[in-house]
């Protein structure tokens, strides 16, 4: 599916937002959770720069599983870092056994359900924490209400997580045409809630 | 008036504008990474000066190349090529633009003045009249050349050729591989046509490759050295590790992967990444 120019400027705005993060947003925080977050903007700035170059069609290649991992992975890690720091050794041991399993289920071939049960693990714990520990925080006072944006993000990123994952296992929720038509719109929606949230929290 | 407006109209592809223009960006961006005051009349002297040296040795080149660019079809339209401009016209045109760029940037500073004129003198006399139509290994001086502009703003700033320009530099060299190799191999036919010697018709696709990947991760190399060098802050410096780390990525891809489409990422991703790294250390001026 051609990209339209639309698509591009939602992109680059996705890209340029995360850059953002990268440079300013994340500055005042301790190392660990500058470098997970810098991996998470990261990989989303660099998709975004590759989807501009490349197309859509950039997105049936298999390593796109793997590397849609370490967003949810590396947030999460983050955010329980930060707030959740009697999880901090356990939540980091399942980022990285968690990233490990999908790397091997997605490399080697097998024929059971695996890398299916390793995908939806991971995303699920990943994305669940992305969506609920901003607005537990936000809602204890922890932090200010906007800070309840990242889970909304949280939210979205899910969303295209599950649109994308059920694409490329051949059971789509929605037609590929629909999904690529949304994607770039639901990054942008996606990065800014978590800027957003970041900034004003 | 508008014989003027279409003289300039003429006139335009012979610099291939994008091209002149990063080079100029890469120029700027080393007079900027000093993070000296900027004064403004020398900030539009450099951006004259450089735009004019590159531009009158990038239409040297077309008046020189004439035949083979008419041979091949990517660029068989050049105005020289295709005898839409006459040869002498375009000689002349470049040689003007030459020797005001030239001779404005020695006016500027002799030493500034020195590193733009080997610039032009490379690109011109080593690489156009004398190397490329006998080795494929032209394009290190090529290289060298189109990393004259960003030494030169350096130089201009320091007032000394020091580590970072030399870095700086070398980021430049090694990123115009990745530029040029990608060209000769989706253009592998075309230039065989002109009997320009390239490295996929020399040493074969996967050697090209493998040099693409290795020089890209090269120029990454450099330009985080030359970063923490000049003190680019951390959130920068961040920024620099990403965008390098996907660099590096892709190079790996087009090694691993043969597929002129992932060779061609490379190609854009390269050029976005230079301009993105020139953009941060400007703002060591700011």
């Amino acid at each position: 599916m051609k990209m339209s120019m639309l698509d591009r400027t939602l992109l680059l705005a996705t890209g340029l937002l995360a850059a953002y993060q990268i440079v300013v947003g994340i500055n005042d925080l301790s190392t660990a959770p500058i470098i997970a977050y810098t991996i998470a903007f990261g990989v989303l700035l660099v998709a975004g720069l590759l989807l501009i170059i490349l197309g859509f069609d950039v997105l049936d290649a298999p390593v796109v599983v793997i590397v849609s991992t370490v967003i949810p992975l590396a947030l999460s890690l983050g955010l329980v870092w930060e707030h959740l720091s009697a999880f901090r050794t356990p939540y980091l041991i399942f980022a990285i056994l968690g990233f490990l399993a999908v790397v091997l289920t997605r490399t080697i071939p097998m024929q059971n359900k695996l890398p299916t049960v390793a995908i939806a693990v991971v995303h699920g714990i990943a994305g669940l924490t992305i969506f609920l520990l901003p607005i537990v925080i936000a809602v204890q006072g922890a932090a200010r209400p906007a800070f309840a944006l990242v889970g909304l993000g949280g939210a979205l990123i899910g969303l295209g997580g599950l649109l994308l994952s059920f694409l490329k296992a051949g059971r789509p929720i929605l037609s590929r045409e629909t999904i690529f038509r949304v994607l770039p719109g639901l990054l942008l929606l996606m990065t800014i809630c978590f800027v957003a949230g970041f900034k004003y929290g | 008036m508008s014989a003027l407006v279409n003289k300039i109209r003429l006139y335009w592809p012979l610099i291939k504008s994008t091209q002149t223009g990063l080079l100029l960006a890469t120029g700027i961006a080393g007079y900027l990474s000093a993070g000296t005051p900027i004064g403004l009349p020398t900030l539009l002297g450099v951006s004259l000066t450089l735009f004019l040296a590159i531009s009158g040795s990038t239409i040297l080149n077309m008046w020189y190349d004439h035949d083979i660019d008419a041979k091949m079809k990517r660029t068989h339209k050049r105005p020289a090529a295709a005898g839409i401009l006459s040869r002498v016209e375009v000689f002349w045109v470049g040689m003007v633009i030459s020797i005001l760029g030239v001779g404005g940037a020695l006016l500027i500073a002799p030493l500034y003045g020195a590193v733009v004129f080997a610039g032009w003198f490379f690109d011109v006399v080593v690489y156009t009249l004398w190397l490329k139509r006998r080795t494929c290994w032209s394009i290190v001086w090529g290289g060298i050349s189109g990393a004259m502009p960003i030494l030169s703003g350096r130089a201009l700033a320091t007032g000394q050729i020091d580590l970072v320009g030399i870095l700086l530099a070398l980021a430049i060299l090694f990123w115009i591989p990745t530029h040029t190799l990608t060209f000769s191999i989706k253009f592998r036919e075309d230039y065989a046509n002109a009997g320009v010697p390239t490295f996929p018709s020399t040493y074969g696709e996967t050697f090209t490759r493998a040099t693409i990947a290795i020089s890209s991760a090269l120029a990454a190399v450099a330009i985080g050295w030359a970063s923490v060098l000049i003190g680019v802050s951390a959130g920068y410096l961040r920024l620099i590790a990403v965008l390098t780390a996907g660099l590096l990525l892709l190079a790996f891809a087009t090694f691993r992967v043969q597929s002129e489409r992932v060779n061609f990422g490379l190609f854009k991703y390269a050029s976005l990444y230079m301009l993105s790294s020139m953009i941060i250390l400007a703002m060591k001026a700011f």
